[in-house]
């Protein structure tokens, strides 16, 4: 008998003659944390809907073996019912419904058929957030009331609720700040202990070799290989180079030709009061500027105001009472609204695409050219519709976007390329200031290069770029020079040839101490 | 360079087949009853108010939700300009300006608590919906007035000028036809345009059979259309204001900055927000809008029955919301299209007509009509989800 709790063997999965798996094989021993890797659609997600059953057995090709039957799922229920719990990126939470009853939700205790018996939820759900480190948390509370990372682990009790064994996190910690990160990262290794099996998706290398026992990666739909921790090379260059199927010598590519300029952006005594609460200051007394050419980083921890800073200074979009000058191209200006911003060549690339960015359901096009409309693409409000179409065509190929056409439906395109569509939109308002919000947050290394390489480009066209990043190696790689903010004040300023990962926070502590 | 071909997009054609096929279903069933130039007359006027309450209903539609007042306001209208002719003694002219700036008022009040306080337009056009039909019943004492004036009912009974000549066993206006010709040619020269400058810019072209049957079809329904016209009493004036309204709002649409600033809104708020548009001003002039194209129903729905009645207009915001899903407008907003809409309202008109005709009551009719539209959402929706 194998002491392999899940072997996954030959899976073939086709869709409409696509083939997203070919092959793939995934032997995951019992008790070990199994990370699994690949860029976006590589074929990941698809082969964790084909063990939990969401993909119906059937539908694909080859076996699926778990502790030693061979599955035959049908629906999530079935693999639950044998302990396969799968928690998916977005979260399965009901917002206002309490967190007792959340960790309940599809699994209630009952006292007889179809009555709830809310004294047993209330009890189990305090001794399942125990077992995630939430024990001080009021389990009467919206769900809600709490922060993304916690969230993160209710969820994991609530799998705890189902008597999981294998249990699989797509991309736990891609909303989380490092220090979130790591706290959920500590329970997957105290689960271990407890003796349950995790497989983790992720595209962050250094949670990977911080849990994770072993590694497969999939690139193409296809098995790459299986890297053992102690037996293989696990470094992340090593992982690196079996997902993209190259070395890639350097993460971050480099900035050739650039001459950094005369200051075009500057904000000086930069205040902001919370939106609700008038007497909440969350952003104090900012000074910041950024030359043109120069690539400028915002660090800093979640949570710190860098988002704040820049959706305020971005057409007063956060915040109220908001005080303090701004200067483009050595002018003052007041920008009262978003379309003033634009107008005075400010642009902002949000975080989170999918719900600030993008309108999904539209196409390409329409995205691309929905902010640069009114100023580029029409005349006395009338569209131009065929000079839309010549510059659509022309950044999709510029910044190499994967779709069909500029007719495709954006909410069918994969991360990365729908994080490229929302730089292109900005782009194309003919931005001399250009602030990117978390411009790489959840996309593959690959497609993070060519967002690196349009950085490289705008710097080079004299754009004042800046970056928002809770990746700390990518505001290091990228930029010239760094602000590290804190609790809504720069903490510090670091140039390229001194910053490091200890000295942002070293910044970060010494401020704290300060308060 | 080889030239690319593309199909035509069926699913843009599908509910105009569909209305075709309803339209011939009827015609078997009634042994052509409905095919009569009388009859032919009488669903343009029948469903002239409803195809302009859908254009402006498609608007809010597709911010991803409702008007529900649209029926009181159709009727408060038609009776403030019934109240002013015949109790007042003002001219036509006062009372047609009037009847458009209260359906501008109220539909700018409705923009007010929509855009600017943030209430949802359900609650909204339900309290207008209320308050318009009360404030009618109250201006009208509850009672029906009428008949209106002559010069007014032109607007919702008469015909353009026509030149008649006789014609087989009856008369044929050459008004229409010459109307005909014109909308042919115009549709083959924007054709060759389109085509033109498909080429220019080197984007994919249908097939030619394709495009030369799609012309033939719709060559066909125009000639058939007002040919039948034609034999009867000639154009009638509702077909105008409706047309008008249809190519305003169909460029609209389509072509202009704040038309797609709609869509971006449905499909987004928060991303149009941060896209430099005022999500607000769009909320408050769809309502308003709708506020005014309810206006012009009203005098038209007032004008055709020559009176004003405290009843008049109820359950039409049903029939527009209804015409706008029919015609393909998605409940969440974000997509749809005017023509869509217009199709939507035809297909409601040709199944009240058809089933008249065909002497099936109104009882019934609704049974149907209800079927419809849930079956056509659904076939839309599971489409769609067949596509992804």
């Amino acid at each position: 008998m194998s002491d392999y709790i899940l072997e996954m063997k030959h899976i073939i999965k086709e869709f409409s003659g696509v083939r997203a798996l070919d092959d793939v094989n995934l032997q995951v021993k019992k008790g070990e944390i199994h990370a699994l890797c690949g860029e976006n659609g590589a074929g990941k997600s698809t082969l964790m809907n084909v063990l939990s059953g969401v993909y119906p057995y059937g539908t694909y090709d080859g076996e699926v073996e778990y502790k030693g039957q061979l599955c035959k799922f049908h629906n999530l229920r079935d693999s639950e019912a044998e302990g396969i719990v799968i928690i998916h990126q977005e979260l399965a939470l009901s917002p206002l419904l309490s967190i007792a009853e959340n960790v309940f939700l599809g699994n209630e205790q009952l006292s007889m058929k179809g009555v709830i018996d809310w004294t047993k939820t209330r009890q189990r759900a305090q001794e399942m957030l125990e077992k995630v480190g939430l024990d001080n948390e009021n389990i009467n509370a919206p769900v809600n009331s709490l922060g993304v990372g916690k969230q993160q682990l209710i969820e994991i009790a609530k799998a705890m609720a189902k008597k999981v064994e294998l249990l699989i996190l797509d991309e736990p910690t891609a909303a989380l700040n490092d220090e979130e990160s790591k706290k959920l990262l500590d329970i997957m290794l105290e689960l271990k202990n407890q003796g349950i099996t995790c497989i983790i998706i992720s595209h962050k290398l250094n949670e990977i070799s911080y849990v994770a026992d072993a590694v497969t990666v999939i690139r193409d739909g296809k098995t790459i290989e299986t890297l053992v921790k102690g037996v293989d090379d696990f470094s992340e260059d090593r992982v690196i180079k079996a997902m993209v199927g190259r070395e890639l010598t350097n993460r971050y590519p480099e900035r050739e030709g650039v001459t950094i300029g005369d200051t075009i952006f500057e904000v000086k005594n930069w205040n902001v009061f919370h939106p609700d609460d008038p007497d909440r200051q969350m952003l104090k007394d900012i000074n910041i500027n950024v030359k043109a050419g120069e690539v400028v980083g915002l660090a800093g921890l979640m949570g710190a105001g860098r988002t704040e800073l820049a959706m305020s200074i971005f057409g007063k979009s956060y915040g109220q009472k908001i005080s303090g000058t701004i200067t483009i191209n050595g002018k003052e200006v007041v920008l009262n609204n978003v379309s003033d911003a634009i107008n005075n060549k400010l642009a902002y690339v949000t975080e989170d695409r999918k719900t600030n960015g993008l309108v999904l359901i539209g196409d390409i096009k329409e995205n691309m050219t929905l902010a640069a409309r009114p100023k580029f693409f029409s005349k006395h409000g009338v569209i131009k519709g065929n000079d839309e179409i010549l510059a659509a065509e022309e950044y999709r190929k510029r910044i190499n976007l994967k779709a069909n056409s500029i007719n495709q439906e954006v909410g069918s395109l994969s991360g990365g390329n729908q994080q490229k569509v929302v730089l292109a939109k900005w782009m194309l308002t003919q931005p001399d200031v250009l602030i990117l919000d978390e411009p790489t947050r959840g996309i593959d290394v690959g497609a993070k290069y060519e967002i690196y390489c349009v950085i490289n480009e705008l710097a080079k066209a004299g754009k004042a770029v800046i970056v928002i990043s809770s990746e700390m190696p990518e505001i290091i790689g990228t930029c010239d020079r760094i602000y590290v903010i804190n609790e809504g004040e720069i903490a510090g300023e670091l140039t390229s040839d001194e910053v490091s990962q200890e000295k942002i926070m070293q910044c970060v502590m010494a401020h704290n101490r300060k308060e | 360079m080889e030239k690319k071909r593309v199909n035509l997009d069926m699913k843009q054609y599908g509910m105009f087949l569909a209305l075709i096929a309803i339209y011939l279903i009827f015609a078997v069933l009634t042994h052509g009853k409905n095919l009569t130039p009388m009859n032919i007359n009488n669903l343009v006027m029948q469903n002239g108010y409803v195809v302009i309450l859908a254009i402006g209903m498609l608007l809010c539609v597709l911010t991803g939700n409702v008007d529900l007042g649209v029926g009181s306001i159709v009727a408060l209208c038609g009776a403030a300009a019934g109240i002013l002719m015949m109790d007042y003694n003002k001219n036509m002219w006062v009372a047609i300006i009037v009847a458009l700036a209260i359906g501008l008022v109220v539909g700018m009040f409705a923009g007010v608590f929509i855009a600017y306080l943030n209430i949802p337009p359900f609650v909204v056009t339900l309290a207008t919906m209320l308050m318009g039909r009360g404030l009618t019943y109250t201006l009208l004492k509850s009672q029906t007035k009428g008949p209106l004036p002559d010069n007014y009912t032109f607007i919702g009974a008469r015909f353009l000028p026509t030149y008649k000549i006789f014609f087989g066993d009856g008369v044929l206006d050459l008004v229409s036809i010459a109307v005909a010709v014109i909308v042919s040619v115009a549709l083959i020269m924007s054709e060759l345009r389109s085509i033109r400058i498909k080429k220019k810019y080197n984007f994919a072209l249908a097939p030619a059979w394709q495009t030369i049957l799609k012309d033939a079809i719709m060559l066909f329904i125009i000639w058939f259309f007002f040919y039948k016209l034609a034999r009867y009493n000639g154009l009638p004036f509702i077909l105008l204001i409706m047309v008008i309204l249809i190519a305003i709002y169909a460029f609209i649409t389509t072509k202009t900055v704040a038309g797609r600033q709609i869509y971006a809104l449905g499909g987004n708020r928060k991303a149009a927000n941060l896209s430099g548009i005022n999500t607000n001003k769009v909320f408050f002039w769809v309502y308003t809008n709708m506020g005014v194209l309810s206006a012009i129903a009203g005098i038209v729905l007032s004008a055709r029955n020559g009176s004003s009645t405290p009843k008049a207009g109820d359950g039409f915001e049903m029939d527009a919301i209804a015409s706008c899903y029919i015609g393909g407008a998605a409940v969440a907003g974000g997509s749809g299209s005017i023509l869509g809409a217009v199709v939507g309202a035809f297909v409601m008109g040709i199944l009240n007509n058809g089933m008249s005709l065909f002497g099936w009551t109104t009882d019934v009719q609704k049974i149907v009509k209800g079927a419809v539209l849930l079956g056509a959402v659904t076939v839309d929706v599971l489409s769609k989800r067949k596509n992804k």
